[in-house]
């Protein structure tokens, strides 16, 4: 029977949340790796066993720790994130220059077709690729080319959080940076360009539509349509259809339109998810009411989906990579809070209930959709 | 060739999969640096933890503790104390206070 494999990281280690198909009954497995930060854990498609975790502490470092057998059991790989050549300097809070220095990984994103070939995006922002299961990690160089000098850290930190190949592409990659903006390869990594026309930034650029600096919490795409990217910016959300070339926004009647994570539902690509979050000061819900905001027409109308989820006195956050889809006919939308809950809709949002309560802060929620 | 003792901190034994305490031999001369290149060879899993994979610096919330002393800010080729030398004490990785 299918099921889905619910992967969480947290300020204090990993935790693996299972269910059949109903997702009404869930299986917790963890702290896997407790004490540690974990970023974000990934399954790869070629591969459902194939899993990948970033493991960080300020005091010890990275670690990237691999499973072959859904999480079971894990093995440390590579670590050794050496930028090419001499790193250079990009742009530091005081608006001198500052070297490029490694502190973590911030996002998995293995291919589609090889469980050993796999990406990581990390702070200080760039992107590596391992072709042998995570053993050994090469810079793909070229992006930090894009003005790289310019890019400086958001609030936290200068990290490469979004990753997305295409699939029907192997040629083409999507990043995005805080607070550097989106960039799109179209051969496989070694060249890259910014994509962030459209984008307006006007509370935290110089120039507002500048060509890199924005501030990209989030983006993501349908797998049938990866050519329409959704975003979700430090404030409003845009979308665009064209591969990134152009963005538009599409924020219309949401609350607020600062928030951290978007998804596409599994099967509807005009249907996608944010959390709005009142301000990039105050990282809460608005009126202090958890709603997930719902578009089925790709942006611009929106409604609020509070079923089952707190609406009065919730004072949590979101982070970007805390929001995840399964791709069960009835799609599963699920979030992590930095409040430890773990919410999870069997019904594409419609009604909502935590699977846990009280995990430490969390980091990163991904979702494997199990044969 | 000489085997010293050498105490990890929780999360470094742990992903070594060693007791908190290891006998760890070193290369002459017995230094910081020497000490930190075998527990490397010996335990690959350590490497980039307590130091940088690159520049070979201390990571910034590590301390190196002997016979009372912080020798965390002697340059790598610091002669390790006798006490440590002969396992009469052994050198001790800590993780930084930090916090409240």
């Amino acid at each position: 029977m299918s099921g889905v494999r619910v992967l969480v990281g947290t300020r204090k280690g990993a935790f693996i949340l299972t269910s059949d198909a109903r997702r009404e009954q869930w299986d917790i497995s963890g702290p896997h790796f407790p004490g540690w930060e974990i970023y974000h854990i990934a399954g790869s498609p070629a591969d459902p066993n194939r899993l990948y975790a970033s493991q960080s502490t300020g005091w010890f470092g990275q670690l990237i720790q691999r499973s072959n057998d859904g999480g079971k059991t894990w093995e440390a790989v590579g670590n050794n994130f050496a930028y090419e050549g001499v790193p250079g300097t990009h742009q530091w809070f005081d608006g001198t220059q500052h070297p490029w220095e490694f502190k973590r990984v911030w996002q998995i994103k293995p291919s589609f077709t090889d469980p050993d070939l796999v990406y990581a995006g990390v702070e200080d922002a760039a992107l590596f690729r391992s072709s042998d299961g995570g053993q050994t990690w090469e810079e793909l160089a070229g992006l930090r080319g894009c003005k790289g000098h310019l890019w400086q850290p958001g609030a936290g930190g200068m990290c490469l959080h979004t990753i997305l190949l295409d699939p029907e592409d192997p040629n083409r990659i999507y990043v995005a940076i805080s607070a550097a903006g989106a960039f799109r390869s179209d051969d496989g990594g070694q060249s890259w360009r910014p994509i962030n026309q459209g984008l307006k930034s006007e509370f935290e650029l110089p120039d507002p539509t500048a060509e890199v600096g924005h501030c990209v919490h989030n983006v993501a795409m349908h797998p049938s349509r990866p050519e329409v990217l959704f975003m979700q910016k430090h404030w409003d959300v845009m979308r665009s259809n064209d591969g990134g070339d152009t963005w538009y926004e599409v924020s219309g009647n949401l609350p607020t339109d600062f928030g951290f994570p978007i998804a596409v539902h599994a099967h509807q690509p005009e249907t996608i998810y944010v959390i709005p979050i009142k301000s990039d000061t105050e990282h809460y819900p608005p009126e202090g009411k958890l709603r997930v905001y719902r578009s089925r027409s790709g942006g611009n109308e929106w409604e609020a989906l509070t079923n089952g989820l707190p609406q009065s006195d919730c004072y949590v956050n979101v982070l970007r990579s805390a929001l995840a889809v399964d791709s069960l006919d009835s799609c599963g939308i699920y979030f992590g809070t930095t409040g430890g809950q773990v919410y999870a809709s069997n019904d594409s949002g419609d009604h909502w209930k935590a699977i846990v309560h009280d995990l430490p802060a969390v980091l990163a929620v991904e979702v494997q959709t199990l044969p | 060739m000489r085997t010293i003792r050498v105490i990890l901190p929780t999360h470094l034994w742990r992903l070594a999969n060693v007791s908190r305490e290891i006998d760890l031999p070193i290369a002459e001369p017995a230094t910081l640096g020497t000490l930190l290149d075998a527990l490397e060879r010996q335990y690959p899993v350590l490497r980039g933890t307590v130091r940088d994979q690159i520049t070979k610096e201390r990571r910034a919330f590590i301390r190196f503790f002997a016979c009372g002393e912080d020798w965390s800010h002697e340059p790598p080729d610091t002669p390790l104390p006798e006490r440590v030398l002969t396992r009469a004490e052994p050198l001790r990785i800590v993780g930084a206070m930090a916090g409240g």
